[in-house]
């Protein structure tokens, strides 16, 4: 996956939860960057017609941004099924993170063929849990921090 | 690359925690360490093993179904069905140098074994559109993993020129698979 679709399914996330723009600051928390990073990366995005920023109520995606990050979105899940469910990762969260990277739509579309993901993906991603809804985690769940 | 900054105060963001937190990601091509490199060479398994399969299914269906088999497309895909367990076990042989924990394979096969014995292939173009997309996945699944690898500083238990050698020659034989599937594709047409 490239860098950029993985700034748009970051950016998209952010608008899910909050049902709205997302803030240039929970877009640069999403992206572990600062601000102005993440307000840099928005004006690169924007240039390609990917995105749209908006002073004081923050940055929305457009329609081709949106499909693009659908697309990044199922690829990741796909990796994070994969691994959780055909490799047994217990830690298929931090993993799936750093293999998106690498694995490209292609490959996790050959992937896909042996996974069973619902017709409705990726909305069924929670983005809260960082996991689709209907996965069958292989171990206890994550407790986080609280 | 700035991390760990305290909460920002930009555009609508309140300040006061009423969202829910972001999970960040970490956006960068390449492959950090020993544990990463496994579970791809691991991923590049299962990829061998859907091609393996795939290949194998189909050309055993049309072996029974039709007893005019064209010789070329009968060649290529018992070739391409053991090019991928050779594949397979030069992967395992990396996996095993690096020492990295092990996977169920033999669920893993029977996983894949389960997923392919219900499909079958519609027709002969049909069969050849499925294993071009077979070797352009794996080509590309390679020259991706030789680019994280080669980006990489990171030192691996495994001697690096050694691998991206390794990998470089399975990249070059799913180049070939490509190759020789579309001269028969076009052939045909």
């Amino acid at each position: 996956m490239n860098t950029a679709n993985q700034y748009l399914k970051a950016i998209y996330l952010v608008q899910r939860m909050d049902d709205g723009p997302a803030a240039t600051g929970r877009v640069a928390d999403a992206l572990d960057l600062s601000p102005a990073s993440a307000n840099e990366i928005i004006g690169k995005l924007e240039e390609r017609g990917l995105a749209e920023h908006e002073k004081y109520k923050g940055v929305s995606l457009t329609d081709e941004g949106v499909v693009h990050a659908e697309d990044a979105l199922q690829t990741y899940c796909i990796i994070e099924r994969f691994l959780a469910n055909v490799l047994g990762v217990e830690e298929f969260r931090a993993e799936a993170r750093q293999l998106e990277s690498v694995i490209d739509e292609t490959v996790a579309d050959r992937l896909d063929t042996i996974i069973d993901r619902e017709a409705e993906c990726p909305d069924c991603f929670d983005a809260e849990a960082d996991a689709c809804c209907y996965l069958e985690a292989v171990a206890e769940p994550e407790t986080g921090a609280d | 690359m700035f991390k760990s900054l305290p909460p920002t105060q930009t555009d609508d963001d309140d300040g006061i925690g009423r969202q829910p937190a972001v999970v960040a990601v970490s956006v960068n091509q390449r492959v950090d360490s020993d544990h990463q490199l496994a579970r791809l060479l691991q991923i590049g398994i299962v990829l061998e093993e859907v091609v393996e399969a795939r290949a194998y299914r189909h050309y055993q269906s049309l072996a029974e179904e039709d007893r005019d088999l064209d010789t070329d497309v009968e060649a290529l895909l018992e070739g391409a069905a053991e090019e991928s367990a050779k594949h397979r076990e030069q992967l395992e042989e990396l996996i095993d140098d690096l020492d990295a924990d092990s996977i169920p394979f033999e669920d893993i096969e029977t996983l894949v074994e389960a997923r392919y014995g219900r499909t079958k292939p519609e027709d002969f173009d049909g069969v050849l559109y499925d294993q071009l997309c077979n070797e352009e996945t794996a080509y590309k699944f390679y020259d991706d993993l030789i680019q994280a690898v080669e980006e990489s500083d990171a030192a691996f238990s495994v001697d690096r020129e050694e691998l991206l050698s390794r990998l470089r020659r399975l990249r070059e034989e799913e180049a070939e698979g490509v190759e020789e599937v579309t001269r028969i594709m076009e052939a045909r047409s």
